[in-house]
């Protein structure tokens, strides 16, 4: 299951990313999914849940926000939607699709708490 | 500040999944501070499969990355390969397998150099691993490098190791809709080995189909159909190899 990976990488940016804050607690992490990234929501939050174990993100949030996918025919030149694989045109019913959308899986933002009790508006 | 996941309110909440944990207590309070992050989860790998593949380029190596489900006959196919093109063409192999050294001392047979990268519980080789393994196997510059990943069609897909080619090798004796099953690797690969053909006879498997499907979730696909067994259509396969192999030769001296 890649999706451990995934949650070891999103779980070590997030704590690095709170240590230089200078953040005793991550609250909540949010992570983009694009629908065609070939990750499994259910089998990431399982793995996170497991990864963040006895990290400052032990009880975080996760907080997903998926993107839609998108594409471009290259016989009727025109971008459509792809929700997933194999990207087929709604016009022409051609495979020949190219991708424009849909594959991003980053991580946006994270909430800590914030010790010196300031009230950053971000 | 949107109060259900602290965006800028600049999303669709319909597309917000939030999960919470059994131990997450609702607590809203003002001392929450929000840091944009902005990082993509696999930078780190594709930092990594960056450098490798420069690595392969200033070393003229040909680098594939081989998968497949287990019980396709990849270890197989790389027997053959090397036994019949390893003495015009140097070749090395880092194995990647989850428990074993079987496949690795399979291949050393062959007489080619071959290193076992065990990941373990882990379900694919990433790039940091062939980074780990290159100081040890010491491939010799002009030559070929075999990646034989771990039996999975899923997660290797992901994981760019700096390979030239992702090659993946299905056998007869599956389903024809694999591609389907599995597109995200489908998609990654440029190549399609079509194993154990000498079984068609015996089987219902429509090769034409298969192919069919494996080209709508990627038009590009280039196919070899070969029997590990005895041979059949290796040669097309050797020819392909000797093309990409002069290819990178003449890139890197021009
Ligand atoms: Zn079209």
């Amino acid at each position: 299951m890649h999706e451990m990976s995934l949650a070891l990488r999103i779980i070590e940016v997030a704590e690095s990313e709170a240590k230089k804050a200078a953040a005793t607690r991550i609250s909540s992490i949010e992570v983009e999914v694009g629908r065609l990234a070939g990750v499994m929501a259910e089998a990431l939050t399982f793995c996170l849940d497991a990864a963040s174990r006895g990290t400052m993100a032990e009880s975080a949030k996760i907080v997903f926000i998926t993107t839609a996918g998108s594409g471009h025919c290259l016989d009727c030149k025109r971008d459509i939607s792809v929700d997933e694989f194999p990207a087929q045109c709604p016009d022409c019913h051609g495979f020949g699709v190219t991708i424009n959308n849909g594959t991003e899986l980053k991580i946006r933002s994270i909430s800590i708490d914030d010790n010196e009790g300031r009230q950053d508006n971000v | 500040m949107c109060d259900s996941c602290h965006c800028n309110g600049n999303h669709d909440h319909q597309n917000v999944t939030i999960h919470h944990r059994s131990s997450h207590s609702h607590n809203h309070s003002q001392t929450e501070k929000t840091i944009r992050v902005e990082r993509d989860v696999l930078d780190k790998n594709n930092t990594l499969g960056a450098a490798n593949r420069a690595f392969f380029a200033r070393q003229q190596i040909l680098a594939l990355n081989l998968v497949s489900s287990p019980g396709s006959g990849k270890t197989s196919i790389l027997e053959r390969t090397i036994r019949d093109v390893g003495r015009e063409l140097t070749i090395s192999v880092i194995e990647g397998d989850q428990q074993t050294v079987r496949d690795a001392e399979r291949i050393q047979a062959t007489g080619a150099e071959a290193i076992q990268v065990n990941t373990g519980t882990g379900c694919h080789l990433d790039a940091h691993m062939i980074q780990s393994a290159l100081p040890q196997l010491k491939p010799t510059p002009h030559s070929l490098l075999f990646i034989e990943n771990v039996g999975n069609l899923v997660c290797p897909a992901l994981f760019d190791l700096g390979e030239a080619a992702k090659v993946v090798i299905i056998s007869v004796t599956e389903g024809e809709d694999k591609p389907l099953k599995y597109p995200h690797m489908f998609r990654a690969a440029s190549i399609c080995v079509i194993n154990k053909i000498d079984l068609l006879p015996y089987l219902d498997f429509d090769l034409a189909l298969c192919k069919e499907l494996a080209r709508q979730v990627n038009p590009e696909l280039i196919f070899f159909e070969v029997s590990a067994k005895n041979g059949d259509g290796f040669d097309n396969w050797y020819h392909w190899l000797r093309q990409e192999f002069l290819l990178i030769n003449t890139v890197e001296n021009s």
